[in-house]
């Protein structure tokens, strides 16, 4: 178990800059989520740390440890890749067994190891499998087994579960996190997916075209959102945003309001008027899409028993001012 | 599923298979059946009358001893070509392989060879080693080293099997690359996670998942050892010093067109014929199950 501590990290491939400069102190045993769209640079960061990726500047220590020249061998981390990158001529077994053996523990542990996780994984009826004789869910757990059985010191996931349907991806999303609270690996964990963010992180990482918009815990981060580009990302629907000029008194300068759909009701008279468009019936909730004047589009989640308004009708909407949140021009919080 | 176009009737599918069947038949089927037929029979020497020995001509290569000598000359020499071509060509790939920049070029210059006649290859090589005149010559004769595989029996087969082989790397090269760049890069990634250093995570992970690939340039190459290294040695060596480089298709052209003994070079066609069989029978074999893994 260790410590991960990022020091102005910054990472170009040739003339393009990718990772601006990252700062973060990631405490032992922590869950550290890294989410942010498709090209963010959230794989390359992790691969930085992994030592897949040289480091442009800056530093990774492990534990303390600068390890920026050290090979991904001496770093003491272990890795679950997207694809999950099994050895495909190995059978279950010597996948997971395969760097216990370069690493010469001796044959009875090795078997012992590789049992404990075969069986907190569920895999012990395929041990012998070879990987193309698994399933999704099945391949995704050995590349688990396969990260436990050496006991390293930081756990990276780079989206681990984004090949999964749907639903396992929400079991898979538990297991996950019980098994890292048991071990209580300090873990690293790559997501687009801001429920999965949501849901696993102690603290995370919004990252926005290679710069770290956001850390902090999720709840923290989605109540306190930094940028106009974090309200945006987190959470869903995802928050609404006004220009600031339309509903009077803005200040100027260009900036918008965000408020997310949870705030916004429909009443006969507010701050803005909006046309609706559909509503989706959710069961538990209702989520109802309007059209603003100036064309913006403006979502209001309420609860399943209040009246749904019909399509065209014009509705006013209103808010606390309390939940609104202000952004400049170069979407800063204000 | 499989996808595959079905025809309803039978004669457009014939149509469509028939060009390559008119050139099988001409140039296989038919010259095929002549040595086979040939090998049963003597003829005199004015070529007038043949005479039927049965399985007389077989018989007596087998217990000729320059004819053992010669396979066991071909066997030297085809192990030599297929590991000296497979050997470099795996070892520039795997350079290819980590290159990334400038790999295009690599590879461009690396598949020229293949684009050369093996009798023009062999004269090349002819020339260099020329032991007069040749460059290579010259420059062991500075070292010490008095080149003469005119004579020396061990030198002319180091001769015939690099002239050989150099050819044969650039596509020894190409399929071992294609090979090594279909291994996913996250599978080598995580074993260098594991702990594998580059050595190990050649032995314990690409060489086990090259192996396909291996075998089938292993089989191509002992075809081409065997069969389709005779303009090389024409132009070398034809076949000397003492018969040293003699491999057995070499044999079927001195004995039949140098010798006129043309039954018993009939019986030898009909023996390679076999041979090339059982390869590619093998070949087609193991390339059914690919994926053995
Ligand atoms: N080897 C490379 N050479 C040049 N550019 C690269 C290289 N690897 C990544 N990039 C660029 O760096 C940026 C970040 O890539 P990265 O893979 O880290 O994104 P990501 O956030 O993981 O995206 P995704 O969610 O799609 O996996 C992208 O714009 C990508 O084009
Ligand atoms: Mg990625």
């Amino acid at each position: 178990m260790a410590t991960v501590t990022l020091k102005n990290l910054k990472k170009s491939f040739g003339p393009t800059d990718v990772i601006h400069g990252i700062d973060m102190d990631i405490a032992d045993g922590e869950f550290v989520v890294i989410v942010g769209p498709s090209g963010c640079g959230k794989s390359t960061l992790l691969r930085m740390v992994a030592g897949l990726e040289t480091v442009t500047s800056g530093e990774v220590q492990i534990d303390g440890r600068v390890v920026n020249n050290e090979e991904p061998m001496d770093r003491d981390i272990a890795m679950v890749f997207q694809n999950y990158a099994l050895y495909p001529h190995m059978s279950v077994f010597d996948n997971m067994a395969y760097g216990l053996k370069i690493a010469k523990v001796p044959k009875p542990e090795i078997a012992d190891r590789v049992a404990t996780a075969a069986k907190l994984l569920q895999l012990e009826p395929y041990l012998q499998r070879k990987p193309r004789e698994l399933s999704g869910g099945q391949r995704q757990r050995v590349a688990m087994g396969r990260a436990i059985v050496r006991k390293p010191a930081v756990f990276l996931f780079d989206e681990p579960l984004s090949n999964l349907d749907a639903k396992l991806r929400v079991q898979m999303r538990l297991e996950i996190k019980q098994l890292q609270r048991e071990l209580g690996v300090t873990s690293l964990y790559v997501t687009h997916d801001q429920v999965e963010a949501m849901t696993l992180a102690d603290r995370m990482i919004v990252m926005n075209a290679g710069v770290a918009d956001q850390i902090g815990a999720p709840l923290d981060v989605y109540a306190n959102p930094a940028t106009e580009f974090v309200a945006g990302f987190i959470g869903s629907p995802p928050t609404n945003f006004i220009d600031a000029a339309l509903i009077g008194g803005g200040g100027g300068g260009g900036g918008r309001i965000g408020i997310r759909p949870e705030h916004v009701r429909l009443t006969d008279q507010g701050q803005l008027e909006a046309v609706v468009g559909y509503a989706e019936a959710l069961g538990a909730e209702t989520l109802i899409h309007l059209r603003a004047k100036d064309g913006g589009q403006i979502t209001v989640r309420q609860d399943a028993g209040q009246p749904i308004p019909h399509e065209g009708q014009t509705c006013a909407l209103d808010w606390d001012t309390a939940q609104v949140m202000r952004f400049d021009a170069n979407g800063m919080r204000q | 599923m499989e996808k595959r176009v079905t025809f309803k009737g039978i004669w457009l599918p014939l149509l469509l298979v028939l060009p390559q069947i008119l050139i099988t038949a001409v140039f296989f089927f038919y010259p095929a059946g002549q040595a086979i037929y040939q090998s049963l029979f003597i003829p005199d020497p004015f070529g007038l009358s043949m005479q039927w020995v049965g399985l007389g001509n077989f018989e007596y290569l087998l217990s000729d001893r320059y004819y053992r000598a010669s396979f066991l000359t071909t066997a030297i020499f085809s192990i030599l070509v297929t590991v000296v071509s497979m050997g470099v060509a795996l070892y520039l790939a795997v350079l290819a392989d980590r290159l990334i920049k400038g790999s295009g070029t690599y590879r461009t210059l690396l598949i020229w060879p293949y684009a050369v006649a093996p009798a023009v290859a062999g004269v090349l090589w002819l020339f260099m080693f020329n032991t007069r005149v040749g460059v290579v010559t010259w420059y062991l004769g500075l070292l010490g080293y008095d080149w003469n595989h005119v004579l020396n029996e061990g030198e002319a087969m180091g001769l015939v099997v690099v002239a050989s082989a150099w050819g044969r790397i650039s596509y020894n090269f190409l399929f071992f690359l294609a090979g090594l760049q279909a291994i996913p890069k996250s599978v080598i990634e995580a074993a260098a996670i594991d702990g594998a250093r580059f050595w190990t995570r050649f032995r314990t992970i690409v060489w086990p998942l090259l192996s396909p690939t291996t075998f089938f340039l292993l089989v191509v190459n002992i075809i081409y050892a065997f069969f389709e290294t005779f303009g090389v040695i024409h132009t070398i060596t034809s076949g000397g010093p003492q018969q040293a480089t003699t491999i057995l298709v070499y044999k079927v052209y001195s004995d039949g067109f140098v010798g006129q003994d043309l039954g018993s070079s009939a019986a030898q066609s009909v023996i390679l014929l076999a041979i090339v069989s059982v390869l590619t029978v093998v070949q087609f074999k193991y390339i059914e199950r690919r994926v053995h893994y």
